[in-house]
């Protein structure tokens, strides 16, 4: 195609140039306006007396035990909604059988459940007047208001975040190569680990990454089943709410900054995943259809 | 049965056996065990937890749970968290638009930060959102300061819930309409435009049309959204009764002067109103599929 037609062809399908100008800049000072400006706020609020003041806050006991929770809780419900999340995947997407959709719409459910209503179910079950609550009591175990509540509240929230990645991506992939592996001899772990897995790995990733980063940052559901006891119930964004009440500005934004610094890391570990997918699928896309490794092959041996 | 069976020629009887036999032999392994697992976690940390909220509210009489959810207090805060989360869902379907539409349509410096930054509302814990936008939008704020004096108060009344809940729901409708955007086929613009329409025309007939399903999924999940938030928002909400107080706030309140029957009845209504949008969420995407013709 020659430049002239071109260039029609895009004045067609393109606004005049100053529409396109007004509307980068209303998109960018959107983005500046709701993004940019809080992103700077935190960490321009965490220096106001400067860098010493702002890392003592970090220092402090009840902000180690906060960060120790908080890695303790993610370290937990990540791997276990991880291994949940595979195998409702390897369900949903290898196999055809009745109520599949309801299946799904209530992996999705915690989703659009308010985190509020999360942690109080979780209160309804095991507190003092709960369900197990008596049970509970009389062999001296402690669920709500401690640790082991937290971990349950933010399981539940981030529920459904890896099984939702991995549904549709491997819907996608289809069975044909477990199903030649398996005709091959691989017993279904091997041609789990060694043809499914590789296959998924970026949408793996993607989940856990964002599962991880909603898990160390939950609020609400947490908020209902900790008690709020300092230094021993309390996760980092719970310490940042305390904080913040009592009037510790600069404090309260220092731990919430590196809760941002996390937030900025799942970022670029998303976009990077993001960009080795496309890349694969564009160098997947651009092979000959058909077996493309035997016929890569002998050229590859005779150049060599 | 029995008889019907007894009359068959043994052939038909051997042919009947295998044939019945052959669908449940699946040749992938592990679906007896995946499934198993994924009701057995589904029914432990889901269905069970949410199951007692419903035995909770069903040990409340009628009078009690209607007294609960419909006391002036609540009501002031479903107008609220309704009409806010309705707000800011509209300004983000617009919004929400611009941006999809820029990132997909044009080139400009930066492009590949802003479109990995839409996703910070997903990424920032919710409590760290609500004390930025309040530090901003507080009197003596980088925003506040400027808006004070004549008058405008953005943080600690309801215009401060909206506005968490726009920076909550930002990338819902931008992440739902992205992807429609990049798929749409650029011919029936050219057509559009060979045949003498305007470029508003062709917006309006052509490519509106084809993201209209994928707007409306980006409304309702963000809408879903922001009913249920908390975090971000009772930073920023002033927290006033009968004026600045959002339901998820109600149950809490009701939690802690140890209100259990209150607090579970509001929880119920808000479970009830989630799972009626969750439904609506996925009878727009699944028409949102047939609309693409088959596509994801």
């Amino acid at each position: 195609m020659s430049a002239p037609t071109l260039g029609r062809a895009e004045a067609g399908t393109s606004e005049p140039a100053w529409v396109r100008r007004i509307l980068i800049g209303l998109a960018l000072g959107f983005v500046f306006l709701f993004l940019l400006l809080p992103l700077a706020a935190v960490f321009t609020e965490a220096l106001r007396k400067g860098l010493p003041a702002a890392l003592e806050a970090l220092h402090e006991p009840d902000a180690w035990s906060a960060i120790r929770l908080t890695l303790i809780t993610a370290a937990v419900a990540v791997p276990l909604n991880l291994v949940f999340g595979v195998a409702a995947a390897w369900a949903v997407a290898k196999y055809e059988f009745r109520g599949k959709a309801f299946l799904t719409t209530l992996i999705d459910l915690p989703f659009s459940v308010s985190p509020v209503v999360a942690g109080l179910i979780y209160v309804l079950m095991f507190g003092a007047q709960g369900w197990l609550g008596p049970w509970l009591a009389a062999h001296d175990i402690k669920i709500v208001f401690a640790v082991p509540g937290i971990i349950l509240a933010t399981i539940f929230v981030t529920f459904p975040f890896i099984a939702r990645e991995l549904i549709p991506l491997m819907q996608a992939q289809g069975t044909d190569e477990e199903q030649a592996a398996i005709v091959l001899g691989a017993s279904g772990w091997q041609t789990f680990w060694f043809v499914t897995l590789p296959n998924i790995r970026w949408g793996l990733i993607y989940g856990v990454i964002l599962c991880n980063a909603r898990a160390m940052g939950e609020f609400g559901a947490v908020s209902v089943v900790s008690g709020h006891i300092r230094g021993e119930t309390n996760t980092l964004p719970l310490h940042v709410e305390i904080l913040y009440n009592e009037y510790q500005s600069v404090a309260a934004f220092a731990v919430a900054s590196l809760l941002t610094l996390l937030a900025l890391l799942t970022l670029l570990i998303k976009s990077v995943v993001e960009w080795q997918f496309e890349r694969d699928q564009k160098a997947a896309a651009s092979l000959p259809p058909e077996r493309p490794s035997a016929d890569a092959l002998p050229t590859a041996r005779t150049a060599g | 049965m029995t008889s019907a069976i007894l009359s068959t020629t043994p052939a038909t009887v051997l042919s009947l056996n295998t044939a019945s036999r052959r669908p449940a032999r699946r040749v992938l392994p592990g679906f007896n065990l995946t499934l198993g697992y994924t009701l057995f976690y589904l029914g432990l940390i889901v269905l069970i937890p949410l199951s007692a909220l419903l035995f909770k509210t069903f040990t409340l009489s009628w009078d009690q749970f209607w007294l609960a959810v419909t006391s002036p207090r609540v009501l002031a805060s479903y107008r609220l968290t309704f009409g806010a989360s309705f707000l800011a869902a509209l300004v983000n379907v617009v919004a929400g638009l611009l941006l999809a539409w820029v990132l997909v349509r044009y080139q400009f410096p930066g492009k590949k930060i802003i479109d990995a930054l839409v996703d910070l509302p997903f990424a920032l814990p919710t409590a760290v959102a609500g004390i930025s936008l309040t530090a901003l939008l507080a009197g003596n704020g980088w925003i506040g300061q400027y808006l004070e004096p004549h008058g405008i108060q953005l943080a600690f009344n309801r215009n401060g819930v909206v506005i968490a809940l726009i920076f909550i729901g930002l990338p819902f409708v931008v992440r739902t309409v992205q992807p429609v955007l990049e798929d749409a086929e650029k011919e029936l613009e050219e057509a559009a435009t060979c045949l003498g329409a305007s470029r508003f025309q062709t917006f309006r007939y052509v490519i509106f049309p084809t993201i209209a399903p994928a707007l409306l999924t980006g409304f309702a999940m963000a809408f879903a959204r922001a009913i249920g938030e908390y975090g971000s928002v009772i930073f920023i909400a002033g927290n006033m009764p009968m004026v600045s107080e959002i339901t998820p706030l109600i149950i809490i309140g009701k939690l802690e002067q140890y209100d259990y029957a209150g607090a579970t009845a509001v929880a119920t209504v808000m479970l009830a109103i989630s799972f009626v949008l969750l439904l609506v969420i996925n009878a727009l995407q699944s028409w949102q599929r047939s609309r693409s013709g088959g596509k994801s």
